[in-house]
This record gives C-alpha cells, structure tokens and sequence, in this order.
C-alpha cells in the first residue's frame, strides 16, 4: 500500500523510487542530467558572480561616471530581453552567419554525451557552453551587480567610511575591506539564494540550445504527471533552499559580528 | 562531493568510430561515420508496445522490425518476412480469416540467436497479456491465436473474416520483440523492465549503446544487420527537446544536423531557413488531415465532473447541424494553407483523403461562402438579439465558444483566423492553446487532454496507420467516447453517436472487396464530415521534414516510420 | 494654533526638498518622461490610433516599417501601418499599444504586490525576533515552491471558476499576477530582513529606543527609510521580472490566450521571422528594455532623494 501511495517499491526489496513515466529509477536519470546542469547553470552562474561583484563596487564607488551608466545600461537590458530572444539571436549570429569552419563557430545544440578527456575534447566542451553561458551569465551578472551597486551606494555614504578616511587609511582599504564587508550582506543572500535555482536548471535557456537539464526534466515530469519525479526533484530543491539560507545566515555572521543568533 | 560523484558515474562512455569516407552508395558497413538526427521531441523508451508517441515509435524502428511494412507509395513491402502473404499467393485463407508468415532463413538477433516464430507468437502474447497496458492492443484486435508451424512459420488466427489481415506484426507500431529478453515482462511487469524497454534486441540495422531518458540515444551498427553493406553509418545520434524551429534551424542553416522530424512551420519560416543551403525540406502527402473536432457535448464548468463533457449533457448549440455547417463553410480553407502550409498542403473536405478509393468526392466546403454561413443561422432561429454582433438562442444563451489546441505557432495563426470568420457569422470565439506535452499526453487526471475535450471545439492532425482506414473510421462508434468510466480514453473525441453510422461501419468490417470496401468508407466519411459536419477538416497535410543535403537515400514515408529505411541511408559524396 | 499653521508648511516643503533633489538626478528625470510617455502612449494612443490590434488583413501581411523606405525603396510600405503589418496583417503598432497595457499592468502589479508582501514580511521578520524563525520558515516554505507547478495547479483549481467570474482575459490575468506575485516576495523579504538585523545593532536605533519611541515608529521613521535602496532596486528588477516571466508563460502555454499581445509575446512570436523582419523583435524589444530602464533610474533617483545625507550635499 505504501508503495502504491508513494510509486516506490520497496515491497520488492528494491528500496527505489521508479519514474512513472520511463519506469527508470528517479535518482538514475536526475544523475544523468546533473553534469550538463552543473557544467551550463553553474558556470553561468559563477561567471555571473565573478563578473557582477566588480562591476557592481566600481560603478558604486564612480556612480554617474561613464563606467556606471555603461554597466547600468547593460546589466538592464541583460536582465530585461527575456532569454529566448537572446538565445536565438546568439545562435543566429554564431552559428548561422559565421561560416562553419571559423574559429567562431559555436554549436547551437548542446551534445549531453559529450565526454572531456582530452584538450581537445575540453575546448570542445567550452564552446559549445559559451552561448548557453553567456545568455544566463549575463541575465545573473545583471541582477546581482544592482544589488552590488545599491548596497555600496548605501554604505559609501555612511559615517564610519568618513572616519575611516579621516584616520588616513588609503581608499583601497576603505572600499575594499570596511564598505565591502558591509555591503556584502544583502549580496550575500541574493546570491546564496540563487545557487539552488542553478539545480532547479534554467528551462528555457535548455530548451533553446537544447541543454536537456534538470530544468527540462522538471517540466516534462510536470507535463507528463510524473509525480515520483516532480515530488523527489521538489524535495531536492526545497533541502537546498534550506541549506543555502543556513549558509547566508552563517555568512551575516562572520560578514558582520554584532549580528547574533541566540 | 555528492556532485561529483553523480557527475562522474552518470557520464557514459562512448567512443566514436573515427569518420571514415563516403563514396557511392554501395560499400562496407559503418563507412559514413556518425549520422545525427534530431526529434523536437524527445524520446522516453524504445518499446513501441509501451508508448503510442510517434517519436518513441520512429526512435524503436532503428532497432526492431516488424514482419513487413508499407514503402513510400503505401504498398506492403517484406521485412522479416521472406514475401507479403496474399490470397494469391497462399499465405491468406480463402475464408480471410488467417495469415500464415514465413520468416527469412538465417535471420540472428543483434546478440547472435536465431529468430523464429516463437518471437513472433511472443510478440502477441507480450501486446495482449492480462495487466500490460499495450498501447498497439488495437493491432491485434480480433486475433484469438497466433500458432508456430514450424521455426519459421507462423498463423495468425482471426475471429472472423478479416479483410485486411495486415494489422499485426505489420508497420513501425508493431514490430517483432526478442522473446528471450521479455521473457519475464509479461502483463503487468512489462514497464519494470527498463534495460529491455531502453535497448531492446533487435533485427533492425542499428543496437542501442546509450540511452538517456527524455535526452539522447546514441545507437550503433548492428554487426548482425541481414544486409552486409548496411547501414551505411557507424554511429546515429537520436538527439530530442526544443521545438521545431530550432531543429529546422539545426538541419538546414548551421548543418549540425542531419535529419529533422515534423516541421510544423510556416512555409515562409522554412524557405527563410533552406536559403542557408545546407539542407531542405522534405514533403510528402499521406492521409494526415489538420481538422476541428467539434464537441457535441456541454463542456460548461458549471456541470458537475462526470456530467461535464459526457453524453449525459448534449451540447446547447452545437449539436444542431446547421451551426455546424455554418462553422464550416465560414473557413476559407485555401488561404488556411496559404498561411500555414504552402506546398506542403491541400485544402480538404475529407477525413480521409487519401488512398484514392476511399476518398470522397467532396469539395462542397472548399469555397468559402460567408452569405450562405449568415443565412443558415438565421434560418435556424440563431438572432443577434442585444446588438452586441454576438448571435443568441432562443433562451438567450450567446453562440460563444472556447477553441483549444496545442501550442505551436502555425495553430496559433489558424486559431486567429478562423476567430475572424466565425465573428463575421456572429459567433464569438475565445481561443485556448495548451503545451502539445499535456494536450496530446492522455493523462486521466489533466482536464487538458484532448480526449477530455473541455472545450467547445479543438484542433488538432491525425493519421491512420497504413492504407487501410477500418480502425480509423471505427474511432467514431458510440462505445469509442472518452468518459470518466473509461479513464477519458477513446478516439471518438466529438462523442458522436449515429447507430447508422455503427451499422454500415460493421458492414465493412465483413467486406472483403475493395471497391464495396471504398465505397463504404467514403459513406462513412461522408457521414462524419459532408452531412452532418462534426469533424470540420480543414488541410490534407503532408509530412514535412528537413534532411542535409549530404544524405541521401531518404524517402519521405508517410504510411510508416519516416525511419523505415534508415538502413539505406548514406552519405552523398561531393 | 501657530503649529497647526506650520505643520502642513513643513511637511510641504520636505516634499519640495525631496523633488529638487530627485530633480537634479537627470537619469531619473529622462526616466520619468519616458515611463510618462511609453504610459500615455499604451493608455492613450489606442484613441488615437483606432486599429483594431486583433484584425487580420491578409491581403496587407508583411508589411515593413515605414522607415523602411529611407534605404530600400522597393520594401513593401504603407502609411496606413507606420510599424508594418505581421504574418497575418495585424498593424503591430497597434500591438504595441494593447499588448504594453497588458505588460505594464501585469509588471506593475505583480511587482507591488511582492514588493509589498517582501518588505512587510522582511522588516517583521527582522525588527521582532519572536517572529523571525516563523516567517523565515515560511519564507523557506515558498521559496521552495517553484513557480511552474505552483501556476498549473492554481491553473487547474481555479481557472474555470476566475473564468466564470472575471471573463477569460480577466481571470488569466488575476491569476498571473497572482503568481508572479506570490512566487516573487521572497527575496525581497531576505533582503530586507537582513539589512534590518544589521540596522537594529546599529546606535541610531540604540538611540531612538532608548527615547521610548514605539516600534511602530520606530519601524516608519528610522528602520523603514534606511531599507528602501535594497526595496529600490528589487522594485525595479520585480517589474522586469514580472514582464519577462509573464512572456515566458506563454512560451510555455500557460499565459494569456494566444490573441491577447503582451510585450513578451509579440517578441517571442517574432523570434521566428527575426532576420528577415527585425523591427518585429526590436520594437517590443525596446518597449521591454526602456522601460525597465526608466523605472531603474527613477529608484536610482529617488534613492538619492530620500537619503538625507546625501540630499545635502
């Protein structure tokens, strides 16, 4: 009866729980589409991050300097032109107009078979991540860069930067090292609770290059009444939900020590 | 940690034959390389017993194959078989009630074992075991035995006279299945057999390697294959996801591709796309017809479920035929398939069009004739009371309807323009797309589905199988409806119900001759769409698909798999 | 007497201060004239324009923008369709205009909603410990749904009844905002309640409290004010958010019906015929981007506004 109420069997010894759309074990095929979701998702959003956080403290520390407006402009429209659009429009440009054997050739279909063994095989395996890549990098990049920017703005303007440059401390030390660690706190949690979306997969952004992640999966186990699939993936993604938030929860501790949980 | 772990044990490994050069169309097996073919959607298991879906059943015919199938121009060609059994020939009863199948000598499965019939006699006996849910049941209905004569002939036993025994073991959807290797998926077991159902043993050119569900299934030669020079390609990828677009895109722009299934496009998109010169479309004309499938019962969310969109509440408006027919003859079918189609469709008035002797003479609705739709109405007392431009009944409910259909852009364009004509005859329409995923899925518990037909009118494109239309026009018997009692599964979506109509379909299941058969099933035809107008057909759609211009040996089928002679598919040297 | 003369003076005036300020701002000044302009041009222009955006005229399908003429002469232009027609001859400024009513209304109101519900449950969460693990919890609790199968069970609960009662457009609508709304909240609320937490160590509220103010107050006035850059900013990225997950829906088949434009889905059905007829993606497009834009400026602007310390300067 409780395998009937849960589409598991562990009356058969097997203590699995089966998809009930391709019969398969769930955590075999959420395995199988883990690296393709790691690889595109994540590095998107690790260059996001990597590419946000300086983009956000220098256009705070020169706001309305020509930096700023540039990398305000394009973090909007980054995050504004939705990623089907983007998407076509990359593969439009790199894999139709430039020709076949131009080193800028990228493949608009995403080979989820696709082994890196060797050199070869890894700048293979990057090129055909650049678009998928730079499509959600970009949309990160933008969002977390505003947030960057804002929570700088707020502590650059606050009484102890102006003590610590009365003391005569250099700017590298002012910017960097008291208003960053303050500003980090609002960033810290944008980007903590960002992290298991990368394992909930971006699906459009499959789709388009045909990725085939987690993403993907989730709405096909939704379109197909796949429920052992959808409950064990929301599972997933509610644990680490929870796990993250603890890890923002720990950061604004250490980030800012008068922040106490008792 | 954990990650890792996943990301190393779930990458399989694979190593690809080095390419090798193509010349001619003779040679040695696997001397082409790697063919890449790309479905927009995506496999999910290689039992076509398991899956009614058309990619599933495409993807299972590189593995295994039935006894015969139907060629391009929709003749039966043999397979497994040595010759087509006919009357003629000996192999078909003079009383039509069994057919007796030679296999070929000297035929092995993938894994080196001998076929015989006692995988034939298998294969009936998986589709057709208690608790199986065989989704190809309908391909043996009407067979009570299937006995072995010797190693390699077998009878199959019908019923009763049966005109057209080609139904079992006969096209993509019912090809033979090891009986070594589901030996022990009978019944209810079947779907817990997943190595079986993702890499079945087969005959056919290509042995599954990688399968990946809802992804990829890499495939490669069969060293066994009948045919020593075939196939010509080493590897196949069977990539699935997207949409049709993209797939186009990867075939006939950026080359990445080789072949691309249904490309539900409009035409200007598809010229746009083979101006890259890399491939090109393909079409073919079978009995696929784009229709609107009218609901004649109530699907108003005020009933009660299992009232709603039964037999128990006929619908207000929509059962009386003058609407029907105003509905019909509003569309102006040639521009439909200016819009959507192109070359690759025909304005029709049939359900089923094609092969010829069933076809009825019908063009009546090919003209539009706005005048005559307004007319009709108002000869049945349908008046626009209020002046709202919005025609009412008699007891003042508004001639408003919901029209649903899968999502997909060509469906979108009809569903706005027929949304125009019907308003000119002042019937208001408010219009419904559902993710083909859901619509098509059959799920019981979606109200989505097209079988639960929540909607007042949907459309969508259907095909019989082969070249025989009995089990097609028989989707429209009383007993076909989809009801809750049924789980929502049936083919007579419009829940028609004529006794005549059952009657003279009975009559053809005991026909033999082809020309009384023809007449019967252009009468029935006539029946579903000239006079009473519950299916509107709107295109005879032909199949369109793109391939590279390096292949070669495709020929477009529209009576099979598309896939049916992948076997001879090679690469065109320039 | 005197102070009930002088107290509405005052309040004026810090109004007036917070004006010149934000006038001074001149991103956020073109901001706020376009966010004027692109609002008046989908409220207004339908009266001025009167095309009937759903009408098909077939015989005039694929006409270029008027402009069009200026480089190739031969292009197939009308005055009668300054943007051109698409594949089914619907005038797409006319489009324009339906489907931005459409956007905005949708942007905006999911993006007050979440940005109300956030900043509500955020600053409660931070300013009361006693709430904090129960709202966060919950907070967890939502953000652990993900949006797609939340909308299609709301969709299978209440589509028909919101149907029934709204009309077809209505209810859909209802039922995205509401969506978009309640899916959306929960950053905002982590934010803010972690700026709070960080707020409340701070000696200016040590200060105010020690004065007796009431959290009420306290909440208003001093906690409030210095939270609202975070709230700016995911005001601003709320309302794109909203426009783009609304066109995204219908990507997917779970928007607006088919012939009811949006910005998003005039982009999307575009994306199709993008190189032959690239003003259908770049004007939606640009409707999208600009206004987003505008309404980042305009928080940029109005942050430094409400900042007294730096509305000093």
């Amino acid at each position: 009866m409780i395998d009937a109420m849960f589409g598991t069997n562990f009356a058969d010894g097997a203590q699995r729980i089966i998809s009930f759309q391709s019969r398969s074990p769930v955590f075999d095929i959420i395995a199988e589409r883990m690296p393709q979701t790691l690889w595109v998702v994540g590095m998107s959003y690790v260059v996001g991050v990597l590419i946000a956080l300086p983009i956000g403290i220098i256009s705070a520390y020169k706001q309305y300097s020509i930096f700023d407006q540039i990398g305000t402009l394009i973090s909007m429209i980054g995050f504004s032109v939705p990623t089907f659009f983007t998407g076509v429009l990359l593969i439009v440009i790199f894999s139709t107009m430039v020709p076949l054997d131009s080193i800028f050739w990228l493949p608009s279909i995403y080979d989820t078979t696709h082994e890196v063994t060797d050199w070869e095989s890894f700048k293979f395996q990057m090129r055909q991540m650049a678009m998928p890549v730079f499509v959600l990098a970009l949309f990160n990049a933008a969002q977390i860069s505003r947030y960057m920017r804002a929570s700088m703005l707020d502590n650059l303007g606050q009484d102890y930067v102006r003590t610590a440059r009365a003391k005569g401390m250099t700017e590298k030390i002012v910017v960097l090292k008291h208003v960053l660690r303050n500003s980090m706190i609002p960033v810290i949690t944008v980007i903590a609770l960002g992290v298991p979306q990368v394992f909930g997969g971006a699906i459009i952004t499959e789709q388009v290059f045909k990725v085939n992640g987690l993403g993907q999966l989730l709405i096909t186990a939704i379109q197909g009444s796949d429920i052992p699939m959808v409950m064990t993936l929301t599972f997933m993604f509610a644990i680490l939900i929870v796990l993250f938030n603890l890890i923002a929860d720990v950061l604004y501790g250490v980030l800012d020590p008068r922040i106490r949980y008792d | 940690m954990t990650i890792k772990t996943a990301l190393m044990g779930a990458v399989a490994s694979l190593a690809f034959a080095p390419m090798a050069f193509a010349d001619g169309h003779e040679g040695e097996r696997g001397r082409d390389g790697e063919l890449r073919i790309i479905y927009w959607q995506a496999v999910s298991i290689l039992n076509p017993y398991l899956s009614s879906g058309t990619k599933d059943i495409d993807a299972s015919a590189l593995v295994i194959e039935p006894l015969g199938r139907y060629d391009s121009s929709g003749n039966p060609v043999p397979y497994l078989a040595t010759e087509i059994p006919t009357v003629a020939n000996g192999g078909v009863s003079e009383d039509l009630t069994s057919i007796t199948w030679t296999l070929q000598e000297g035929l092995v499965w993938s894994d080196g074992t001998p076929v015989t019939s006692r995988d034939v006699q298998f294969t009936w006996e998986y589709c057709t075991a208690e608790g199986g849910g065989c989704a190809q049941a309908a391909k043996f209905e009407g067979v009570t035995s299937v006995d072995i004569v010797d190693d390699l002939t077998v009878t199959v036993n019908f019923d009763g006279p049966t005109p057209n025994p080609y139904q079992p073991f006969m096209g993509g959807q019912s090809p033979i299945i090891q009986a070594a290797q589901f030996a022990d998926c009978l019944g209810p077991r079947a779907p817990e057999c997943t190595d079986a159902n993702f890499a079945p043993i087969g005959t056919g050119p290509f042995v599954v390697t990688d399968f990946r569900v809802n992804d990829v299934v890499s495939f490669a030669a069969n060293e066994n294959y009948r045919v020593a020079s075939q196939p010509a390609f080493a590897t196949v990828v069977f990539k699935g996801g997207g949409d049709a677009t993209a797939a186009g895109r990867a075939v006939m722009e950026t080359g990445e591709f080789d072949y691309a299934w249904n490309m539900q496009l409009a035409p200007d998109v598809i010229a746009g796309m083979a101006e890259g010169g890399v491939g090109s479309p393909v079409s073919a004309f079978g009995a696929l017809v784009e229709r609107i499938e009218v609901n004649l019962t109530d699907p108003s969310p005020d009933l009660d479920e299992g009232i709603r969109s039964t037999a128990e509440a006929p619908h207000p408006f929509l059962t009386d035929p003058a609407v029907r027919e105003a509905m019909s003859i509003a569309i102006d079918r040639e521009l439909l398939v200016e819009i959507g189609y192109g070359q690759a469709g025909r304005p029709t008035c049939n359900l089923v069009p094609a092969p010829a002797i069933y076809a009825s003479d019908n063009t009546g609705c090919l003209t539009q004739d706005i005048d005559r739709a307004n007319a009709l109405l108002d000869e049945a007392g349908y008046m626009d009371t209020d002046g709202d431009g919005v025609r009412e009944m008699a007891d003042g409910t508004p001639l408003s309807i919901l029209y649903q259909t899968s999502t997909n852009a060509v469906r979108q364009d009809f569903q706005a323009l027929i949304k125009e004509w019907w308003s000119e005859i002042g019937i208001e329409t408010e219009l419904r797309n559902i993710d083909a995923g859901v619509f098509f899925g059959g799920d019981p518990g979606s109200p989505d589905t097209f079988q639960r037909f929540y909607a007042d009118v949907e459309m969508y494109a259907n095909v019989f199988d082969g070249t025989d239309p009995q089990s097609y026009l028989g989707a429209y018997l009383c007993d076909k409806a989809p009801r809750p009692d049924t789980q929502w599964q049936g083919e007579n979506i419009n829940r028609f119900c004529d006794p005549a109509y059952d009657a003279l379909w009975q009559e053809l299941t005991s026909t033999g001759d082809l020309d009384e058969r023809g007449r019967i099933g252009a009468a029935l035809n006539d029946m579903l769409t000239k006079d009473s107008n519950v299916i509107i057909p709107l295109v005879d759609r032909g199949r369109v698909s793109a391939h590279a211009n390096s292949l070669g040996g495709i020929e477009l089928n529209v009576w099979d798999s598309e896939l049916w002679n992948i076997a001879g598919w090679h690469r065109i040297s320039e | 007497m005197t102070d009930a003369t002088q107290q509405p003076d005052r309040v004026r005036s810090q109004w007036w201060d917070i004006w010149d300020q934000f006038k001074t701002h001149r991103g956020a000044v073109i901001g706020l004239g376009f966010l004027i302009f692109i609002t008046l041009f989908v409220l207004l222009g339908p009266l001025l324009w009167q095309v009937d955006p759903g009408k098909l005229d077939i015989r005039n399908k694929d006409m270029r923008p008027i402009y069009t003429i200026l480089w190739d002469s031969e292009a197939k232009v009308s005055w009668a369709k300054p943007l051109g027609s698409d594949n089914l001859g619907r005038d797409i400024l006319a489009n324009l205009m339906q489907g931005g009513r459409i956007s905005m209304a949708v942007g905006w109101t999911a993006m007050l909603l979440s940005v109300i519900l956030g900043t509500l449950i955020g600053v409660l969460a931070g300013y009361f410990k006693r709430l904090d693990g129960l709202l966060m919890r919950f907070t967890d609790l939502v953000l652990a749904l993900p949006l797609l199968p939340l909308l299609l069970v709301m969709m299978l609960l209440f589509r028909d009844s919101l149907r029934a009662t709204f009309g077809p457009e209505n209810g859909i609508f209802i039922l995205i905002v509401v969506a978009i709304g309640i899916t959306s909240w929960m950053q905002t609320a982590r934010i803010v309640r972690g700026d709070v937490l960080a707020l409340k160590e701070r000696e200016f509220v040590l200060a105010a409290r020690s004065i007796g103010t009431p959290s009420r107050r306290m909440i208003t006035r001093h906690i409030l004010p210095n939270v609202l850059s975070p709230i700016m900013v995911s005001a601003t990225l709320g309302l794109a958010t909203a426009i783009i997950t609304e066109s995204a829906l219908s990507f997917l088949g779970l928007g607006f019906p088919s012939d009811f434009p949006t910005w998003g889905k005039i982009l999307f059905d575009s994306v199709d015929r993008m190189t032959n007829y690239p003003e259908r993606v770049i004007w939606p497009g640009l409707c999208i981007s600009l206004t987003v834009l505008a309404v980042n400026y305009i928080g940029d602007g109005l942050r430094d506004a409400l900042d007294p310390r730096i509305r000093g300067q």
